[in-house]
């Protein structure tokens, strides 16, 4: 690597176009939005800005603070699942045959890929009251319904006398279940990257020594793979923590998040600073994600080597 | 073959057994049934999804006349295509910067070129938003310059993605090449263009791909920049969604899953023939 006086006019040439770009079309909209949540709303599209502290302490009013806690609340379940679901695929993916493991990776990628909203619609058509989910479930009782009349038992009815559909879509269920469907790559890469990293030699040490498999998952495993966990769980928790598209299109009126209420401010309420300053909280929220990430996974590197 | 599955399962052979096959076909399931049964309904003959009632493709005739459905899928190519060209311009540029000179400030100037790739989306819609209002963006332009709001929005958060690409692959360079090169006469500008440049080749499209796949896909950013007549593919399957659950949907969400598969797949195949570690995407 050069230092940038060697040569000054590549480094400058190179240098000056993308960070032009960066400050006049990333930055600056950013600047404009931190200095709206300052600011105070003086007719319908004037924004004066003041420098008050109204709109972020009318952000942790009550009734604000909720959603903020919903967000958190359902962010926290679907990493939760995600991580339980995730670890034993990421382990299978890893121990498998040598020429499986792209294949395995790449059905794992390839949904990540496909287009949220058109992932999100199609769980619609699963979820809804009359969708694939609830026809299955009703084949189920059916077929378990004409297996009890075999038997004669029939006109006890033990399985209530009609299969009634759930209503599975437009509630938090449906939220939760659409975060998890949505982000669960987001936790299998990292898991994987961290077990395929490991030495096998420690599992088998452990197992060696006449550790069970369970205590070789919980002493060995886990510890090695912990900061891919760390890692797994951030990079699913952030993007879930700012979810818009699926609460909007799978929530109920009861399932709104932190970005719906941004949303909602920017456009039909009207509210730009408020809507600044909520949309910087939940920015600072995912830096203070990242900078925990980086403070343990450095911390966790040290400790192994 | 029958020798190999016939070996009892070893300790560390975790693939081989049963539950830990169940659980991985369990989330294959969990992941695919849902677009594999939307494409698959794309081509049902039934207006309820539900019954199978023989083969059509009459759902993508109607998509195909649905004149505002064809404008929302050549807009959304329009942007994608400008947006993919100036990315991987910006993109590389920032790459080859990062990977060649030591300056001061670099953690900070290589953190805020990782920030459009990790802030909520939902904030970068929103700063769009205000910023093309502050700013007085003029609304009403011809085509394809109306354009342009949704276009910079879109450039702003897939270069970044360009560079992680870029400088993946650049990190296997040997800098001795191109001193060979500038030994032998050649300067900076000839030494770029025929020896570095060839080099980042399948990294350059693998990132071209990329920021391809990001600006066709991108519904949130897009939301907050678009207007009445600058309407693109995923916004267009919003307002539908929206409105009801139609065959047509389908056929529109199957060709642009196909046409996200194809690319997905070139990509990862120019990625890992160059050699880098995929970027990945932190928001969704």
């Amino acid at each position: 690597m050069d230092y940038w006086r060697k040569s000054p006019k590549v480094f400058w040439s190179f240098g000056i176009p993308p960070t032009i770009w960066l400050f006049a079309f990333f930055l600056a909209p950013l600047f404009l939005v931190w200095g709206l949540s300052f600011g105070e709303k003086q007719g319908i599209v004037e924004v004066a800005i003041t420098g008050t502290l109204e709109n972020y302490s009318r952000a942790v009013q009550p009734l604000y603070l909720q959603i903020f806690l919903k967000s958190f609340w359902y962010a926290g379940l679907t990493t939760f699942f995600c991580l339980v679901i995730s670890f034993p695929v990421a382990l299978a993916i890893t121990f498998a045959p040598e020429r499986w493991k792209p294949i395995l990776l790449l059905l794992v990628i390839l949904p990540f890929w496909t287009n949220l909203l058109i992932r999100t619609y199609a769980l619609i058509a699963v979820l809804r009251t009359n969708g694939y989910l609830n026809d299955l479930l009703e084949l189920i009782w059916l077929s378990a319904d004409s297996g009890l009349r075999i038997l004669g038992l029939g006109d006890w009815d033990l399985f209530g006398e009609r299969f009634n559909r759930f209503e599975l879509l437009y509630n938090n269920f449906a939220v939760v279940y659409g975060l998890v469907y949505v982000h669960l790559p987001f936790m299998v890469l990292p898991l994987y990257a961290a077990l395929d990293r490991m030495d096998r030699s420690y599992i088998e040490a452990s197992l060696d020594l006449g550790a069970g498999q369970w205590r070789t998952f919980r002493s060995v495993i886990v510890p090695l793979a912990f900061p891919g966990i760390i890692s797994g769980v951030i990079i699913t928790f952030i993007p879930a923590l700012g979810s818009y598209l699926t609460p909007d299109l799978l929530g109920g009126t009861d399932s709104q998040m932190i970005a719906n209420v941004i949303e909602r401010q920017f456009k039909s309420a009207n509210d730009w600073p408020f809507g600044a300053a909520l949309s910087f909280l939940l920015m600072y929220l995912t830096f203070f994600a990242l900078a925990v990430r980086a403070l343990l996974t450095r911390h966790n590197g040290k400790g192994l080597t | 073959m029958s020798v190999r599955s016939n070996n009892p399962i070893g300790p560390l052979d975790y693939t081989r057994r049963t539950w830990m096959r169940l659980v991985l076909l369990g989330t294959f399931i969990f992941l695919y049934a849902p677009t594999v049964t939307l494409v698959a309904f794309s081509f049902n003959d039934s207006r309820r999804n539900i019954v199978w009632r023989g083969f059509t493709f009459k759902y993508y005739e109607k998509a195909w006349n649905n004149s505002s459905l064809v404008e929302a899928f050549a807009n959304s190519l329009t942007i994608a295509f400008l947006s993919t060209l100036i990315s991987v311009i910006l993109g590389t540029m920032t790459a080859i910067l990062l990977w060649r000179f030591r300056f001061p400030g670099k953690a900070g100037y290589e953190g805020a070129m990782s920030l459009p790739i990790v802030i909520p989306e939902i904030c970068m819609g929103v700063a769009m938003l205000a910023f093309f209002s502050r700013i007085g963006w003029p609304s009403g332009l011809p085509w394809p310059l109306n354009l342009g709001a949704i276009t910079i929005a879109h450039i702003s958060f897939s270069f970044p993605f360009v560079t992680v690409v870029v400088r993946a692959r650049l990190a296997s360079f040997n800098r001795e090449l191109e001193e060979a090169a500038k030994d032998l006469g050649a300067g900076e500008w000839q030494a770029f263009k025929d020896i570095l440049i060839p080099h980042m080749r399948p990294g350059l499209i693998a990132g071209a791909l990329l920021a391809f796949t990001l600006s066709l896909d991108d519904f949130v950013i897009t939301f907050f920049t678009s207007g009445p007549d600058t309407i693109t593919f995923p916004i267009k399957i919003y307002s539908m969604i929206r409105f009801s659950v139609t065959p047509e949907v389908n056929a529109a969400s199957a060709v642009l899953i196909a046409i996200t598969l194809v690319m997905t797949t070139f990509a990862l195949w120019f990625q890992s023939r160059s050699g880098g570690q995929s970027g990945g995407r932190a928001h969704g």
